[in-house]
């Protein structure tokens, strides 16, 4: 299992595997396959798969933990980099194809309708992630600091859900889904802080508490 | 200008013959040819409805309509692949999937409430009721995307005429046909079926207002409201019912789907109009399928000389 994490070549295919929902589209578009309204066909499509790459970059701390795989952190970075990939390719149907490219248009836009400004925010908090990503940023910021830096993939993928979830018209099965796979994986990660601090706290009690029974 | 004596149609002119052939097989294999009416429809419904699905038929010498408009008209396939019809799923090319076996034979359509007479059309009785035109008119969604349609089918006023509302009919409310049966996704729409729309009476006295039963020259599939629906043209599209079932004059204003499932986005009247904005979707713009970019939104959708005086003195901002 290490040395299938650890290969080279497994990272080239997880990373063509990554571009399927972007072949597809391709594939799709060359055969009159995108349907009535081709734009909105690719815009649903790289908003799903951008929540979808969220939720796997979300996945691998757990997974790294609870399967025993710490070599699963090689791919981290290339899924939120797939993430923050497709979610420029579906700001870009807004940007473009409903928005003529008319930037003032589309800031009108982004402050009165309440789902575009939860999604044009979860793309905002992606774009520091994605330019610090390297190991050139890490160094620089510290480990620490970037790590801090590094969690707001979490209110990005809580935008991302809400977004979904205000965009449906009143089918919210899907939106709920996806927003049952983050609120796990988010918990799965306030628990391990809490027990954390718990024992933190215990920790310091004690001592005090051996501090205490030393003075009398 | 064609226009043509409209011959006298009855269903039986627009049932496919191999569908006729067939049943009349199926019968006499069960051995009930001297059957009476009543009972073969009885045995339709339990042993055939889902595959007795209506197949298009084509109507012939159709009046032109001087509400049609020359502009492009979408194509067959993006109007039967990319429906809102949520009985049959909640996805544009799910009810062209869902509603493939929709069984729409014996259809009834019942007129009550304020009238002076009230009565049950069936299908041959409204394909009769005035001659056939084709309306080529301009159709915007809700969701900001617009189609052209060669639709088929009067102005609704003349079934309105024939029934006689009585002084105080001043709304209609229409209903559509709902059967968890045949519509088994319509539980995760969303909405309450069945589907229910309506209109003021002078709004569905204006000429545009059309009792549809077909389209590009066929009778309506399935999935876009067969066997007959009603067109509204300067309204969003949800306006405009399909499949149905029941029209019924009344003096209160009826309730209307989407307004009871979301009352602050979705008003009684909402006409098009590209100044009052739904939280959604900026209405300012559509995108007219097989087009990439979006084109302005015209108010009343571009019927305003046709409907406009109907709502002066009226805030739209407020009624909308
Ligand atoms: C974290 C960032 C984002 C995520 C995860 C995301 C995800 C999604 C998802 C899942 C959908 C619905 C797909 C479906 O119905 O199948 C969607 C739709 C949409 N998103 Fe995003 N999105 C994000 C950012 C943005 C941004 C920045 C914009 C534009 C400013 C945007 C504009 C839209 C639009 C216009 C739609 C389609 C609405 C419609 O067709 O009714 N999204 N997005």
């Amino acid at each position: 299992m290490r040395a299938l994490l650890t290969s080279k070549w497994t990272k080239a295919a997880v990373f063509l595997l990554c571009l399927v929902p972007l072949d597809a589209l391709i594939w799709r578009a060359l055969h009159n396959g995108l349907g009535a309204n081709p734009v909105e066909f690719i815009q649903l499509t790289t908003g799903r798969w951008t929540l979808r790459f969220l939720i796997i970059t979300l996945c691998i701390t757990p997974f790294r933990k609870l399967l025993n795989l710490p070599d699963l952190i090689r791919f981290r970075r290339m899924f939120g980099l797939f993430a923050f990939f497709y979610v420029c390719l579906h700001f870009l149907t807004y940007l473009g194809p409903d928005q003529s490219f008319d930037l003032a248009a589309m800031w009108k836009d982004v402050a009165k309708r309440p789902f575009i400004t939860v999604g044009f925010l979860g793309f905002l908090l992606l774009v520091p992630l994605a330019m610090t990503s390297t190991a050139g940023w890490i160094r620089r910021l510290g480990g620490k600091r970037w790590q801090m830096l590094h969690r707001a993939i979490y209110f990005a993928a809580v935008a991302g859900v809400i977004h979904y979830y205000w965009k449906v018209k009143s089918d919210v099965r899907m939106p709920l889904f996806y927003g049952a796979l983050v609120a796990v994986l988010l918990l799965w990660r306030l628990w391990g802080w809490l027990s954390r601090r718990r024992s933190v706290v215990a920790a310091k009690l004690s001592s005090e508490g051996a501090r205490a029974g030393a003075a009398r | 200008m064609l226009i043509r004596k409209a011959p006298d149609l009855t269903y039986a002119d627009v049932t496919p013959k191999s569908v006729y052939l067939d049943r009349r097989k199926f019968l006499r294999a069960m051995g009930i040819v001297g059957a009476t009416a009543v009972t073969a429809k009885g045995l339709f419904d339990l042993a055939l409805p889902p595959q007795v699905a209506f197949a298009a038929t084509k109507f012939t010498s159709l009046v032109n309509s001087p509400f049609s408009t020359s502009e492009k008209q979408n194509s067959y396939d993006d109007v039967t692949h990319y429906n809102n019809f949520y009985e049959f799923g909640t996805d544009k090319g799910d009810p062209a999937k869902n509603a493939k076996n929709f069984n729409t034979s014996n259809w009834i359509v019942s007129v009550e409430g304020e009238v002076a007479k009230p009565r049950k059309f069936t299908m041959d009785e409204i394909l009769k009721l005035a001659p056939l035109e084709e309306r080529i008119y301009r159709h915007r969604c809700v969701e900001a995307w617009s189609i052209v349609v060669p639709w088929i089918g009067f102005s609704f006023n003349s079934l309105i005429r024939l029934v006689e509302p009585t002084p105080k009919a001043q709304f209609v409310a229409f209903q559509s046909y709902y059967d968890p049966r045949q519509m088994p996704l319509g539980r995760w729409a969303g909405i309450e079926f069945p589907y229910v729309e309506g209109l003021r009476l002078d709004e569905a006295m204006n000429p545009l207002t059309l009792l549809c039963v077909g389209m590009y020259g066929e009778s309506l599939p399935n999935q876009d409201g067969a066997p007959v629906r009603m067109v509204i043209p300067w309204k969003y599209g949800f306006k405009s019912i399909k499949s149905l079932v029941k029209i019924k004059f009344q003096q209160k204003m009826p309730p209307t789907t989407w307004n009871l499932s979301v009352p602050n986005w979705y008003g009684f009247y909402s006409n098009v109009n590209p100044n009052v904005n739904h939280p959604r979707w900026s209405q300012a713009k559509e995108r007219r399928l097989g087009e990439i970019f979006k084109r302005p939104t015209l108010m009343f959708n571009g019927y305003d000389d046709q409907v406009a005086s109907m709502y002066n003195g009226m805030d739209l901002k407020k009624n909308y």
